[in-house]
This record gives C-alpha cells, structure tokens and sequence, in this order.
C-alpha cells in the first residue's frame, strides 16, 4: 500500500479492530469481535468459562468477582434470549446491571447515538453489552466511549456475535475435546444475514478446526466467503458427509421477501435437517443451533430433541461463557490508576 | 485591467513532451503570450515562479458545494475558497442541490454566489428529470440557455427504461451533454460496500458491479439508438472500464472520469468500519483499482475529479451502514494526480491534461489549457514541497478525508482567476 | 531466617495438636475444608490421620481475593467442594502458609455464602510474619520469621516440600 501515516488519536480514523480490543499489555479490553484474536486468548476464555461452568453446577452460583461493578446491557436490537443470560451472568458474578431497551426510546426520538452514548455514561458505569442492528456499532460504540468503559458484544448487524461463538466452541470442546484439528464442522443456513456464523467461522479457524465448512443455496452465500477460510456446500447431504458438528442457523420469514428463497417448504426440503439427511454425518456427530429454532424449516423436531443435539446444553453454557468473558474484560488493573498502598 | 506576469516558471507542454522554462503574459483577464514578451508590456504584478510548475486551472467535473439546501454542511463562499488554495479554477456542480438545479432561478443563485465568492469559477449541471424524481423530464433546454453545461440525474434512479431514452432523445436534440453516474438502483439499494470479502467478513451489505455495470451497458445502448452525448464519471471497477473501452473501440463519443481516490483507495482501506471509506461507488477490489489506474494511463479514462462532498461531522459519526457517503476531497485532488505521477502511472502532461485539458472539453467550456487568448485561470504549483494532509488546516468546511496525516508532495502556491491573484500560500 | 521443619514432621504435630484441640472444644464432628493447593494436600494427610467421618472438601479463593482487579482472571480455578450443607457445622479450615491473611478471609467469605457454620477452627502448616488482616491460627505447626521479601511456597503432593525463594 502507499506509504500513509495515521494518528492513532484522530477520531476520524478508525483503528484496526484488534487494537482497539486489547489493553496495551495484550488483555482483553473489549469484546467485539473474534477476528483478530489469538488462539490463547480465545483458550483462555474457554479455561476461564470451565471453572464458572463449576461455579454454576454448585448450589451457591454465586461469586464476589464484579462486586461493586455497574453494567448496563444497551439494547438497541430487542433480544429477550440473549439480554437475559448476560443478566443472569452479570448476577452471578454480584455486579449492578442495568437493562436498557433503546429501541423504545431515546434514539427512535432522533437522539443521535453518540449522544445516547454520552447520557448512558454520565452515569458512571464499567461495561456496556451492545446489541445494535448495524454492522459496526460495538466498535463505533467502544471508539466513542470513555477510557475505563469496556465493551461487550451482543451482536452487531451480520457482523459478529462473539460471545456466541465462543458458547459454541465451548460446546464443542465439552463434546468433542481440545483438539478442533481432528475436527470437520458445517455451518448450515442463512450465512448471507449470520453473525453468528462468521464469528464462528473466525473462531474455528483460530482454534484450527481440520474442515469447516458452509451449506446453504447461492443466494443466500455471502460473495467471497472462501476468503475466511471456508469451503462452500449448496448440497446439504454432500457438506455434512462425516462431519463431527453440524450448526443449524435460523431461518427468517423475511427471506422469502427478498426474494432469497421461495418458500419455506423447499428450503426444509432441501436443507432442513431431517433425521434421514442426518445420516450422513458421523455417529457420533452433535447437532448445535444458536437459537431460537425454527422447528420443521431448518430442523425436524425429533432432531432438535434427539440424542445428538446440544441445543440446550448451548444455552447453559452461554451463562458460563459469558461470565467468563465478563471476568475477563472487567478484570484487568485499570491503566491510568494512582499507585494504591498495598 | 491588471497586467500580470508570471516569470521563469516550468511549462508541461504536451506536444513536445517537454518541460521548459517560461514566462506567461496576463491582461485582462486572458492571457495575453506565453514565451514571447508582447511589446510594451508592463507589467503591474508579477510572480516569480521559479522551480514552481504552471498549469492550467484545474477544472473538477463534480464537485458538491451544498448551497442551495445544505449549508449546514459547506457553502459556496468556503467550498469555493478551498477550491482556490488547491489550485482549482472552475469546478462543475451536480444538480442534487435543494431545491434541484431543475429551475433557472436555482442556476443563477448558485452563479450570483460564485461571483460573490469570486475564488473559482462554478458551473452547474441541470437535472435530467424534474426534481431528479426520474418520472418527467426537465426544461432541458431552459436550463443550458440559464448556463447548465449539461444535465444529469446525480445517482438517483429514473422511473423505467423508456423515460430514460425519451430523456436522452430530449438532450440530444439540443445536442445536450448528459453526465451519468452509473447505479442501477434495485442492485445498489441498501447497499454500503464493495461486495466482496470485505463486506463479507464486516457483515456490510455490498453493492455488486453489476450495479454499475448493468446501468453503463443499458446506457451505452440508448446512447446508440439515440445520438445523445454522453460522459460517465466516476468508474469504480475493472469491467466497467472494458465496457467504456470496448464501447470507444466501436467508435461511440463517449468520455468517462473517475475520482482520485479510487485510484489509491480500495475495500481493503474501509479496515475496521472507517467510515471516512464509505462512499457511492463503494472502493472496489485491488484489481479494479488498478484496472482504473491502468485506463488513466492508456487513455481509456479521459479525466480525474473530485467527487468532493463534504460533511458535517455527524454524518460520519455512525455506525458505518448509517453514515452518509462522500468524503471532503477538494484538496486532494492534485496532490494524489501528483501522486500518480510520481509513481509513473502517467507522465506529468499526461496529468495535466486530466485534471485541466480535457474535463474541460467534456464541459464544452473554454478552459484548462494555457495558449494565448485564453482565460488566464492557472494554477502554479511547487512540484517538490512536501506537506502532510491535516484536517485542521483544511479550508473546505468538510474535513471528512481517509487522507488526513498522508504524506504528499506538490503544493499550490499561487492561484490565478481570470488573471486575478486569488491565492498566495 | 529460623530452620524450617520437614512438612511431615510439622504435619505429626498438627494432627496431635487439633486432637487435643478438638477435645476441649468438644468438637466430635468435624468439616474438614483444605484450601487449594497446598492446604487441600494437608488436610487429605490430616484427614487420614484423625479418621474425619465426613468427607473432605476442597475450596479455591480465586473468586473471592481482594485483588482480582490487580492480578486479573486466572483461567484454571479448580472447583470448591463444599457441601450443600455448611449450616451449624464446626469447620476445620487447613492453608499451608498464613500471611497477609486475605487468603483466609477470602475462604471464610466462601464458607458464609454457603451457609452459618457453627464455629471455624484454623490450622496452618506454617505461620510466618507478614500480618495485614486480624486473623491468627489456632493450631500451627511452626512460627517463622523470614525475611520480608523471602517466599515460602509447598510443593507437593508427593512427597511435600517447603520452597523457599
């Protein structure tokens, strides 16, 4: 490229997204996305996420941790599922957690966001949790806010949702072991609109998953996908043949809008995932869908609820991995401290 | 009238493809010789350009100035002021003002006012279509009698094919120019990027180059059937440069422009949602940056402009998706042509030409070249100076650039309008 | 600094000691509660050796230090093993090292959130100076008075060794 120079400090240049996630000594500082990280760090989470995972199975699921910490889940996007688990997690680990749903107020006023964002941190908090519609808006939103603030993604756009991918590694690592190398896993569904699935592809390529792969019809393949490290199935029998992890992605009545798909019908008999079509995979393959499940249009009921399927374990494990996560960004010696009397 | 002379300045002369050491003779306005002292003259001001570069004005086809309707953004008085410190003499303005250039009330305002600000010369394209709402055609006529140089519909749709070869046919027969940006609108719709892995992996909804080739192939038919002439500005990818290329080759007049910032900038620079790179047509692929590099060399690409749209700071201020598309790129436009030529893509008369020469000849007016009786608007510009792009010390009212801390070389230092000294460094 | 014991020797002594100890508070059904890592190894040993009915359970801190802000996540925190029950339980509560004291308060804040145990009876291997929390040991296998920037730490489980760095 041409020789330029930028100034980390103009805010009319956007920084690369792994800088502005970690701390200068490397930590995690921000959540946003997986893109960018290490295989340690995404490690770490995961080893972090096991001794919640403990916390969690004991009577008192309760621990001291963020005590004394404010964390508001900013949701710009409506989201019971998702705002629920990252308050449930938040609670577990005793912070202050504060809901709020702006899709019902401020911005629909035409506050801009920046001065939505302004008015949220006059109020002295430690993280937001953003889900917002655009692509973008976490790293726009932890560019915009104070210093000691950080920021967690709950799902930006069809950009990420990291936290998500990293309850499905986790998952998978539960069932299938450490060693994603030996590992073959198809992503299935509407990859076009899912950010769940480009965090996970990102996430499985930095844990060296052996063959990851996507299936879906043409339109509904994002150009160039090859490009993040993936092989492209239109035939969903030919793309899961021995996989290990088979992810199922929610389909959205909106597509037959857009004219993505003709009917709902045809996608589940092409590309549902029927006990018969399951076959293909391995014996022992789990089938994992970040919910909530369409049941009939991209997976038939018997196998939502079949031996193979983790769905539910997913969801157990979305409360562990995120307090993990939070621990993480939350817990790291603030940088611009006075030196405190030991 | 102010007798002025500029001495011992270098010349690019294309003809020759020399550069020689000149003196250029003003009065009234025009130039009056170059070289050869006429007798008697005397000079009441004079410039010493030594080691600088003299150059026709540069003539920006698209430049937005946001007066009438979004001063809240630029104006005419500001925008026309950068435009003079960045060695642009007249600059052309699209006709999505509000309200539209579709009346000729709206054209002399903007002339009124360019007058006023007297640091360049603007001229104005009129609306294809009345309010640019692609439904009815505009008094095509009216407006080139009130001083439009051509007539466009900027990049908004026109209603069906039908209306846009009966609005063709119109401009033909008063041998109208039309100024097409290529979009066809239901590919690009929701659209904020290149649509490829970029957009991919940032989840960013892309805009395919069909969207611009599609709209270039219908155009390049009803230019055919109906005669009309016609320029293309603002190319973004490679197929659309073989589409011009391939349509020239048949022999059709057709004339085509992109902006600077293709040229240096593609999907890569929008990084982590740089909101400075999101602009309408989106920076394509590497391979299509340089294919349009590649036509500004072999001629394919007959000029270099602006595409200046400056903005308010909130405009860019958003998540990506949500910001307004354009950056602020008066400033910019020599530099990165300079640029150009320092990587030897073109050769500096090459340049030339594409910043002056021709843009001037697709407007059909009488500037960009430096010959006696012509119009003394010139630029002088020193080819060494290095400077670094800062939006503090911009002058245009935008200061949305992905260019701010670039290293460039080549600063103007004088320029001359209408043999008026209207900027000194 | 004083010669350090062998841990086994110390750990002869500490089970004789909270034998008696036991006695006369009249404590007949104890909680034994090691903390991870070096106080989980002794209270395995002293469990044996006392023949505890109730089982052994483990504790890890990690969540409950004051300066996880400073030192941050540490990704391998072993499971507490408490019982659901801590209720009127008299509790043996076993480090290897006593300090600062925040490791004790840490583990005594964990037993709370389980539950008002009847009384909690301290035993360290080893009790060296240092002090910056209130809490003293009821049974100790050695006083020590190091030098202020000398680390004991025990290695272990097999066999259990003092280092001193």
């Amino acid at each position: 490229m041409v020789n330029k120079s930028t100034s980390p400090t103009d805010p009319l240049i956007g920084n690369d997204s792994w800088n502005i996630q970690l701390d200068s000594k490397g930590r995690l500082k921000h959540f946003l996305t997986i893109e960018g990280l290490g295989s340690e760090i995404l490690t770490n989470i995961l080893d972090t996420a096991e001794s919640f995972a403990n916390v969690n199975e004991q009577r008192v699921k309760k621990v001291p941790l963020l005590r004394g910490k404010t964390i508001v889940n900013l949701f710009f996007e409506a989201s019971t599922r998702t705002r629920t688990t990252f308050e449930l997690a938040a609670k577990r680990l005793s912070a202050d957690i504060l809901n709020i749903n702006i899709s019902t107020s401020a911005t629909s006023k035409g506050e801009s966001l920046l001065d939505t964002l302004q008015n949220l941190q006059a109020m002295l908090c430690d993280m937001f949790i953003v889900r917002h519609c655009d692509s973008g808006a976490a790293h726009f939103i932890a560019g915009n806010v104070a210093p000691h603030i950080s920021v967690i993604n709950a799902g930006d756009g069809r950009h990420a949702h990291p936290t998500q991918a990293m309850l499905d590694m986790f998952t998978i690592r539960r069932n299938k072991g450490r060693d994603f190398g030996k590992l073959r896993v198809a992503i299935v569904g509407d990859l076009l609109h899912s950010r769940v699935a480009r965090s996970q592809i990102h996430a499985l390529n930095i844990l060296n998953t052996g063959d990851v792969r996507v299936i879906a019809p043409k339109t509904l393949i994002p150009t160039d996908i090859e490009d993040m490290g993936v092989s492209v199935f239109n035939d969903l029998e030919a793309g899961i043949k021995d996989a290990d992890v088979i992810i199922m992605l929610r389909l959205q009545r909106e597509r037959m809008q857009g004219a993505f798909l003709p009917s709902e019908h045809e996608y589940y008999s092409q590309y549902g995932l029927s006990e018969e079509r399951l076959l293909a995979a391995r014996d022992d393959a789990i089938v994992m869908h970040p919910g909530p499940i369409n049941r009939g249009v991209e997976i038939e009921s018997s196998v939502a609820d079949g031996a193979r399927s983790v769905i539910l374990d997913q969801v157990t494990y979305g409360i562990s991995v995120r307090m993990a996560i939070m621990s993480m960004v939350l817990g790291r010696e603030p940088e611009l401290t006075e030196t405190e009397a030991s | 009238m102010s007798r002025l002379l500029v001495s011992n300045g270098l010349i690019l002369d294309p003809v020759t493809q020399s550069v020689k050491t000149s003196n250029v003779y003003i009065a009234d306005g025009s130039i009056i010789a170059i070289d050869h002292e006429p007798d008697g003259f005397e000079a009441e001001h004079s410039i010493d350009a030594t080691g600088l570069i003299i150059s026709p004005g540069l003539v920006d086809l698209c430049a937005r100035l946001r007066e009438p309707g979004l001063e809240f953004k630029a104006d005419i008085q500001s925008e026309a002021v950068a435009a003079a410190s960045a060695g642009i003499t007249t600059l052309c303005c699209p006709p999505d003002t509000h309200p539209v250039i579709d009346e000729p009330a709206v054209v002399e305002l903007i002339h009124r006012k360019a007058v006023t600000a007297a640091h360049t010369n603007v001229v104005t394209l009129g609306a294809l279509t009345r309010g640019l709402e692609g439904k009815f055609l505009s008094e095509m006529s009216t407006l080139y009698t009130a001083g439009c140089v051509g007539v466009s519909n900027s990049r908004k749709p026109v209603a069906n094919t039908l209306i846009l070869r009966r609005a063709y046919s119109y401009a033909a027969n008063y041998g109208i120019t039309v100024f097409i940006e290529p979009d066809e609108h239901w590919l690009s719709m929701g659209g904020c990027a290149h649509d490829g892995p970029v957009a991919t992996r940032l989840g960013l909804q892309g805009i395919p180059v069909s969207a611009e080739t599609v709209a270039i192939s219908r155009a390049l038919e009803l230019i055919l059937e109906t005669g009309v002439k016609a320029h293309f500005g603002r190319l973004s990818s490679s197929h659309a440069v073989e589409l011009i290329r391939r349509a020239k080759e048949r022999g059709m007049e057709i004339t085509a422009d992109v902006s600077a910032h293709q040229l240096f900038l593609n999907e890569m620079d929008i990084n982590s949602f740089n909101s400075m790179c999101h602009v309408l047509p989106p920076l394509r692929s590497q391979r299509d940056m340089e294919a349009l590099r590649q036509a500004v060399k072999d001629g394919v690409i007959d000029a270099i402009c602006s595409d200046h749209q400056p903005h308010e700071p909130d405009a860019k201020q958003a998540p990506f998706a949500s910001t307004q598309a354009g950056i602020s790129s008066l400033e910019t436009l020599l530099p990165l042509t300079l640029r150009l030529v320092h990587e030897q893509v073109v050769p500096g008369y090459t340049a030339q030409s594409l910043l002056s020469t021709q843009p001037a000849a697709i407007l059909g007016i009488d500037a960009g070249v430096l010959a006696a009786n012509r119009p003394a608007d010139i630029c002088i510009y020193d080819p060494e100076q290095d400077w670094q792009l800062e939006t503090t010390t911009m002058l245009s009212r935008g200061k949305n650039t992905p260019f701010a801390g670039w290293n460039f070389q080549g600063k103007v230092r004088y320029t001359i309008i209408a043999g008026e000294l209207i900027y000194a460094a | 600094m004083d010669e350090i014991a062998k841990p086994d020797q110390l750990l002869e002594k500490l089970a004789d000691d909270l034998k008696q100890l036991l006695v006369e508070r009249e404590i007949d059904d104890p909680l034994m509660v090691g903390i991870h890592t070096g106080g989980a190894w002794i209270a395995s040993s002293l469990h044996a050796k006392l023949s505890i009915s109730q089982p052994l359970a483990t504790l890890d801190i990690s969540f409950y230090r004051d300066d996880f802000s400073r030192i941050g996540m540490n990704p391998r925190v072993k499971p507490s093993s408490l019982p659901p029950q801590v209720e009127d339980k008299h509790i043996i509560l076993i480090d290897d090292v006593l300090q600062t004291g925040r490791t004790i308060r840490a583990a005594m804040n964990e037993i709370f959130d389980y539950g008002r145990p009847a009384s909690i009876t301290l035993v360290c291997l080893v009790d060296r100076s240092g002090r910056e929390l209130p809490i003293q040991a009821d049974v100790i296998g050695q006083h020590l008075r190091p030098g202020t920037d000398q680390h004991i730490k025990l290695s272990g489980p097999e066999p259990l060794e003092f280092v001193i760095t």
